[in-house]
Order: C-alpha cells, then sequence, then structure tokens
C-alpha cells in the first residue's frame, strides 16, 4: 500500500516537473507576462500614485499597494494560464490521456508562482523607485519568507479557481468574483508581513511572523485542497 | 429572488411539454407546503405582535431594538443555510449514488441564505446608522459577513456556469466545500486585523424576558420560513432539470423527424 502510495505520489510529481516546465516553454517563447502583465502591472503601481497623490501616504500604505498590484496582475496571469490549456482542448486532452489531475494542478502552480516570483520583484522595486520604500537588509529573511508564503497561497488559489473558469468556456468574467474573496487573507497578512520587513508604521518583525504563520497555514490548506479536488473541477 | 423563478420555470416547462408528448403540470406545493406555508403566516403575524407592540422599548436604543428581531434570526439563518449548502455538497461528493437531490439541496440553501445575508447585512446597516452614527464599521464580524456574501454569489454564479447537471453538481460541491474552508481563513484573518468588536447581546444575559421571547419567535418563524423556501426551490430547481432533459429530447426527436 505504501509503495503503490509512493509510486502514486511519484508519478504525480513528475506530472508537475513536466507541466510546469511546459508552462514556462510556452512562456520563453511568447513572452506574454514579461511584454503585457509586467508593464501593466507597472502602471497600475503608478495610477495609485496618481490616486493618491501623496508621497507620504504612498510611503506608509506601500505593502498593501504592492500586493494589490499583485493580486490585480494574479487575474491576468491566471487567465493567461488557462488560456493555454483550453485553446486546443489541451486540459481534455490530459484528462483523457489519465494524467492524474493533482500533477497537473502542482506543475501549474509551479509556474505560476515562477511567474508571480518575477512579477512581485518588479513591483518590489517599483515600490523603492516609486514610493520610497526602504527595505532594511535586516528584515530581509522576513521579506523572503513572506514573499515565498504569499506566492503559493496565491499560486495555489489563482490555479484552482482558474481551472474552474476554463471548465466554462467564455465565462472568464467569472474569475475575479470567484479569487479576489479568497484571497483576502492573503492581502490582510502579506501587507501586515510587509509592513513589518519595511519597517512601515514603526512595525516591528516581531508583528511579522504570526502573519507568516496565517500566509503558510493558507499555503498548505489550499495547496491540499486543489491536489485533491483539482479533478473534480477541470472534470468535462 | 424567488418569485419569478417558480413562473419561468413553469412557462419553460409547458413549453416543453407542447413539444413532447407528456403533459405535466406538477405545481411545487404539497398538502405538507401549503400546511407548512400558512404556519409561517401565522408566526410572521405573531413576529409582528410580540416584536413589534408586546415588547418594551430598551432603554437606550428605543425603538431602534425592534429591527433585532428581524436581524439576529435572519443572521442565524443565514448561516445555518450555509452549514446545510456545505453539508449537503459533502454528502453529494460522498455517496457512491450521486444522488442529484443533495445538489438541489445545496443549490436550494445557498440561494436563501444569500437572502437572509442581504437582510442581515440591510438591517444591521439601518440600525448601525442611528446607533453607532454609521452604516458599516470594519469590525470583524461585519467583514466576514459581507465576504461571506460575496462568496456564496460567486457560488451561485458557478452553479449557471453550465454543463451537465452531475457536472454542475460536482463543480458547485466543490465550490461550497472551498467556502467551508475559506471562512475561517478569512474570518480569522479579520479579526486578527481589527480585534474589536461588539459583544454578544444574547450570550451575556443582559436582555430583558419579553424580548428574548420576541427573539424567539422570530427564530422560529424565520426557520420555518427557510424550510418553506428551499423545499419550494429544491422543487423548482428539479423541475429545471427535468425541463432541460426533456428539452433535449424534444430536439432530438425534431431532429430525426426532419429525417
Amino acid at each position: 500500500m505504501s509503495v503503490k502510495a509512493r509510486s502514486a505520489a511519484a508519478q504525480a510529481w513528475r506530472v508537475a516537473r513536466l507541466v510546469a516546465v511546459k508552462d514556462l516553454r510556452v512562456e520563453w517563447r511568447s513572452r506574454v507576462v514579461l511584454n503585457q502583465v509586467l508593464p501593466f502591472a507597472a502602471v497600475v503601481m503608478v495610477m495609485f500614485a496618481f490616486a493618491l497623490d501623496n508621497t507620504d501616504l504612498l510611503t506608509r500604505v506601500a505593502p498593501g499597494l504592492v500586493w494589490m498590484a499583485t493580486i490585480f496582475s494574479l487575474q491576468v496571469l491566471v487567465q493567461r494560464s488557462f488560456a493555454i490549456e483550453t485553446a486546443d482542448g489541451a486540459l481534455d486532452a490530459l484528462q483523457v490521456a489519465g494524467v492524474r489531475p493533482g500533477g497537473v494542478f502542482l506543475g501549474k502552480s509551479l509556474a505560476l508562482a515562477a511567474e508571480l516570483a518575477v512579477l512581485e520583484v518588479v513591483l518590489l522595486g517599483a515600490a523603492i523607485v516609486l514610493y520610497r520604500t526602504d527595505v532594511p537588509a535586516g528584515r530581509l529573511g522576513l521579506l523572503a519568507a513572506t514573499y515565498l508564503a504569499a506566492t503559493c497561497g496565491l499560486a495555489f488559489v489563482g490555479t484552482l479557481y482558474g481551472g474552474l473558469a476554463a471548465g466554462a468556456k467564455g465565462r472568464e468574467t467569472l474569475l475575479p468574483l470567484l479569487m479576489l474573496p479568497v484571497v483576502a487573507p492573503v492581502l490582510i497578512g502579506a501587507t501586515r508581513a510587509t509592513e513589518a520587513a519595511f519597517g512601515t508604521n514603526d512595525a516591528t518583525t516581531g508583528d511579522g511572523w504570526p502573519w507568516l504563520g496565517l500566509l503558510a497555514l493558507f499555503a498548505a490548506v489550499f495547496g491540499t485542497a486543489g491536489t485533491l479536488g483539482f479533478g473534480s473541477l477541470i472534470d468535462e | 429572488m424567488n418569485t419569478t423563478a417558480p413562473t419561468a420555470a413553469t412557462d419553460n416547462a409547458s413549453n416543453a411539454s407542447a413539444a413532447a408528448p407528456v403533459r405535466d403540470k406538477r405545481p411545487t406545493s404539497t398538502r405538507f407546503t401549503q400546511v407548512l406555508g400558512v404556519i409561517v403566516l401565522a408566526g410572521f403575524a405573531w413576529l409582528v405582535v410580540f416584536g413589534l407592540l408586546l415588547s418594551p422599548d430598551d432603554s437606550e436604543q428605543r425603538s431602534l431594538v425592534r429591527i433585532m428581531y428581524v436581524h439576529v434570526p435572519s443572521a442565524w439563518l443565514a448561516y445555518l443555510a450555509f452549514v446545510v449548502t456545505g453539508v449537503a455538497s459533502a454528502a453529494y461528493l460522498w455517496r457512491r449514488s450521486r444522488n442529484l437531490q443533495w445538489d438541489r439541496l445545496a443549490g436550494a440553501s445557498a440561494e436563501v441564505g444569500i437572502l437572509f445575508m442581504a437582510i442581515t447585512l440591510v438591517t444591521g446597516s439601518l440600525w448601525g446608522r442611528p446607533t453607532w452614527g454609521t452604516y458599516w464599521t470594519w469590525d470583524s464580524r461585519l467583514t466576514t459577513t459581507a465576504f461571506l456574501f460575496v462568496t456564496y454569489i460567486g457560488y451561485l454564479a458557478v452553479r449557471g456556469l453550465g454543463g451537465s447537471h452531475h457536472q454542475r453538481a460536482r463543480r458547485s460541491a466543490v465550490m461550497a466545500l472551498l467556502a467551508v474552508l475559506e471562512v475561517p481563513l478569512v474570518h480569522f484573518s479579520v479579526r486578527w486585523w481589527r480585534p474589536l468588536h461588539q459583544g454578544q447581546t444574547v450570550e451575556a444575559q443582559k436582555i430583558d424576558g419579553l424580548m428574548l421571547f420576541s427573539l424567539f419567535v422570530g427564530l422560529v418563524a424565520f426557520t420555518l420560513l427557510y424550510v418553506w423556501l428551499v423545499l419550494h426551490r429544491m422543487r423548482v430547481a428539479l423541475l429545471d432539470d427535468e425541463v432541460d432533459d426533456r428539452g433535449l429530447d424534444a430536439a432530438l426527436a425534431a431532429r430525426r423527424a426532419e429525417g
């Protein structure tokens, strides 16, 4: 039994690696994220500055704005991630071929997380340049851990709900409605933890660690749920 | 929300049965729901008498306290409705038989739950404006409730995505279970974010006896209304599904007749 379970896990992991490499290769060749999503995220950062029109205020709310821009971009990234699957019925083909949906879920999440990570680094740079954010070197550990946990959580939720919306063709408008309420804990948690890492509003690193725990819990919950439930969502 | 749907469904049913040979004019009421409906009406009349006439004014809030007899029962019922949706969705997924009645129960309960949650939010805002001086505060319970409301609107949208009945059922059951995961996470994150909130009045035992009784009357009346609405919505959903099936059969028959 345990040998069987282990080989199933190994198989799912192999599928996940193949799917992730495939997604990243598609991106490497098409450059959609690089040429469209990254500029979009940058424009959102500039628009926030227009809306708030106050440099001190911008510095104070920078962590929240960075994560808002990330979540907006996530919507676009997820739609792109599943557009390449539904275009030629690729997802259906994988199903028919008997590929484990859990593996597909992990693979797509992995690729999405990698794209998100690049995007987040760019947004962090934009915050430093545009919003005069300081990143104290001593708090880089907290910042990195926060980014890791939040990115995993966002990628899992994005893949889960993206798969659901992909099953229903032409209903992409549904994705933001479904996804935004679910990622609210990530927005709250990541913003508070990032404030602690930036030292915004005199937050200390001690304020940040509990929020990091929440982010990790969120990622674990939705990672597990996605691996188990993805098959039911994309099944046609 | 609930008044237009039954007529639309019966219209479709008569259209479909005109095409198909079978005529079927089942109402969505049975003797049981008719009796239940009368009891619900009596319950609400009772609630009006107790809530508006017999129960005393609050020492601080005056007559404003009466909104509680609608607000609190509808909030409890909304939570109950969402619990029923979660349980019915799990039952659908776990059962080998994959009975669609569980799916219809989940959907009907979510619809009614959204209705009660809307009543909760509106009455709460109306009460909050004169009492707290604002329609809305970023209190943890209010914020969680608003998220719950949006989440189940999304759930209903997923139910409307189309596909076969079992496809809809499986997809929405997974959605409902995801909502069960999401709600505690949202609740605790919002609570951490804004720790201050109103204490619960009922648990604190500060409440006048007649007020408590009026609240109890409201709870009973709303619970019966919930059962009545859910039964009707489930039957309408069943008819809707049958119309879908029959419409497909009729279209196939018409195609064959064309030769």
